[in-house]
């Protein structure tokens, strides 16, 4: 019998409320499930005391009835949120030792639904890189692998942790960030699904900011029927995020109707690249064909600016980052460089941030302050961020002509080996954001969902790009797709 | 736009990241492919168009200016390097 780690969040919320199970059995499940993992690095900081006394709460809660869907849900979270008393480090050396003295919104929302946390998950340093490979925790390592082949693949990045956690169930569900694809991309090399919803709906209060008008928090999980019960419980207006919205968030669960008759799906012509490998181009198709036969209308569209998408992210990410990053200097919080003799406070800022910051960090640092220096300001700067109001406008004009969801791959490509991309070029890897990083720029939400394999059975995704503030409406077109493709291959078990 | 070993101990001054004399050349090469990966937006017209501001059209919410937190130093200093007496110890600031 399949262990309890390996239900989805619905099917846990069904077997807590009939009796069936407890939270204690689910979390001990998925402790065991964690503590058998480490060769997946997914796990960096476990909380297993935290856990069972979330767990023990949250059985006292559901005996007495009236419990929320996600009281009792054993969840991973992304090392990027603020958790009280425990370490929050952004997967960096920098803030070894952090533990804060908050709570995240987000996660004060889940604990407040009665969720459980059996921990810290691993993440690519401050949510740079696309691969996991820039963590001071080392790499994560993807569940999936080639075959028989045992080359240790990639799980995406930078919610890494999150991605292969939820894929190697141990956990029902996790939390990510995506500031240009960190939920979408990891959730489409794992077999799971993310969303990043609508610029604000979620607060970004309590997560360590990278590019603060990119990022926002959701889940990852096994089905489109979770992400939306789980997307629902971490969404609220929040006095401590200005940007964070204040409309009602609706039931997103109950907009599952898997009903997409009369919709009109847009298949954007720019998304198809040169070079992109034959079997992400027939998913693509096979998508769209599965879009139609559930009666929706299908639509060639044009979203003239994508090109620019990526150049114009590689400015603004990395300006509002170096902006964002100038905090850690040693004097409140984290690491602080042994000083030599003489050292002022100069020398410890520099020495501090150089000893702190990974490779990857430093560079974006670099260049999000030469893009904002002097004299470069108005040629890089403002330039991005007016070609990124053009493509904002894209999408704004697609939408207004009766659009109601996108559909495109959400990676040029299966998971890679780890270790594969060490000596390509910086922009080579950058480019695996190439479908997702336009939905960040325009704010809207987006969900990647598996919807088949490649030639060696590693999962591959489909990202549907919905409305501003129409997740529901994006849930249920990920629901029909979801349905639709059948994906339910799960890695085997070698960790 | 190329980026010389001079500009980049320069911005390396600016971010405060201390980059040792030997790293500069490759730091510089870095830097020069992505911001060639960049000049890809001087081929775009934004004559006109208004740099984005914000993600989604809101207007800011408003509050009273007043006091809603505080007196806990404790709490501030916890995660400090080193706090002595109440306050953030650094190195000397000023001769």
């Amino acid at each position: 019998m399949a262990g309890l780690n390996t239900l989805t969040i619905a099917e846990a919320r069904d077997k807590l409320r009939s009796g069936e199970t407890t939270s204690v059995e689910l979390t001990e499940s998925c402790l065991n499930a964690v503590e058998a993992s480490k060769a997946l690095n997914a796990f960096v900081h476990d909380t297993p005391e935290i856990a069972l006394a979330q767990a023990k709460a949250a059985d006292d809660r559901i005996a007495k009835g009236d419990a929320p869907d996600m009281c009792g849900i054993p969840l991973g979270i992304k090392d990027l949120f603020c958790t009280k008393g425990v370490p929050s480090q952004a997967g960096s050396a920098i803030l070894k030792g952090f533990k804060p003295e908050y709570e995240s919104t987000v996660t004060q929302n889940l604990f407040d639904a009665g969720a459980v946390m059996l921990g810290k998950l691993n993440m690519d340093e401050f949510a740079m890189g696309s691969s996991n490979e820039t963590s001071t925790y080392g790499n994560v390592v993807n569940p999936w692998r080639r075959g028989n082949d045992d080359t240790a693949l990639t799980p995406g990045g930078s919610s890494g942790g999150s991605a292969s956690a939820v894929a190697a169930d141990l956990c029902l569900a996790a939390t990510g960030t995506d500031t240009g694809g960190s939920i979408r991309q990891p959730a489409a090399f794992t077999g799971t699904v993310g969303i990043k919803p609508t610029y604000g709906r979620c607060s970004r209060w309590g997560i360590v900011a990278f590019a603060s008008s990119l990022d926002q928090a959701g889940p990852m999980t096994k089905t489109v029927r979770d992400a939306a019960i789980m997307l629902e419980a971490m969404c609220s207006h929040d006095p401590k995020d200005s940007t964070s919205t204040d409309l009602p968030v609706p039931n997103f669960e109950a907009a599952l109707t898997g009903d997409i008759r009369g919709k009109k799906i847009g298949i954007p012509k720019e998304y198809r690249m040169d070079g992109m490998p034959s079997e992400i181009e027939q998913l693509w198709s096979d998508g769209t064909a599965m879009m139609k036969d559930a009666g929706a209308e299908i639509v060639d569209i044009s979203l003239p600016h994508t090109k620019y998408a990526l150049p114009a992210y590689y400015v603004i990410a990395p300006a509002e980052a170096s902006s964002n990053l100038a905090r850690y200097d040693g004097v409140r919080y984290g690491h602080r460089a042994k000083l030599a003799q003489g050292d002022g406070i100069t020398e410890m800022y520099e020495k501090t941030r150089a000893e702190g910051f990974g490779h990857e960090v430093q560079r974006r640092v670099m260049i999000g302050t030469y893009v904002l220096s002097a004299g470069f300001y108005d040629a890089y700067y403002n330039r991005a961020r007016r070609v990124r109001s053009l493509i904002k406008r894209d999408f704004e004009l697609a939408f207004a002509d009766g659009i109601d969801a996108i559909l495109t791959p959400a990676t040029p490509s299966a998971a890679f080996g780890l270790g594969e991309m060490a000596d390509a070029d910086p922009v080579q890897m950058y480019l695996n954001d190439v479908f997702t990083v336009t939905v960040n720029l325009a704010g809207l939400p987006g969900i990647s969902v598996p919807a088949g394999t490649d030639k060696n059975g590693l999962p591959l995704g489909l990202q549907l790009i919905g409305r501003p503030w129409a997740e529901d409406d994006l849930l249920n077109h990920a629901y029909v797709l979801e349905r639709a493709a059948g994906f339910v291959s799960k890695p085997s078990k070698w960790w | 736009m190329s980026i010389d070993t001079e500009t980049a101990r320069r911005v390396a001054k600016l971010a405060r990241i201390r980059v040792e004399e030997e790293n500069l050349p490759v730091l510089a090469q870095e830097f020069n492919n992505i911001l060639g990966f960049i000049e890809q937006l001087n081929e775009v017209d934004v004559e006109g168009v208004a740099p984005m501001t914000s993600v989604t059209p809101m207007r800011l919410k408003r509050r009273e200016d007043v006091v809603t937190d505080g007196d806990m130093q404790e709490k501030i200093l916890s995660n400090a390097p080193d706090a002595r007496e109440g306050f953030f110890a650094v190195p000397k600031v000023v001769e």
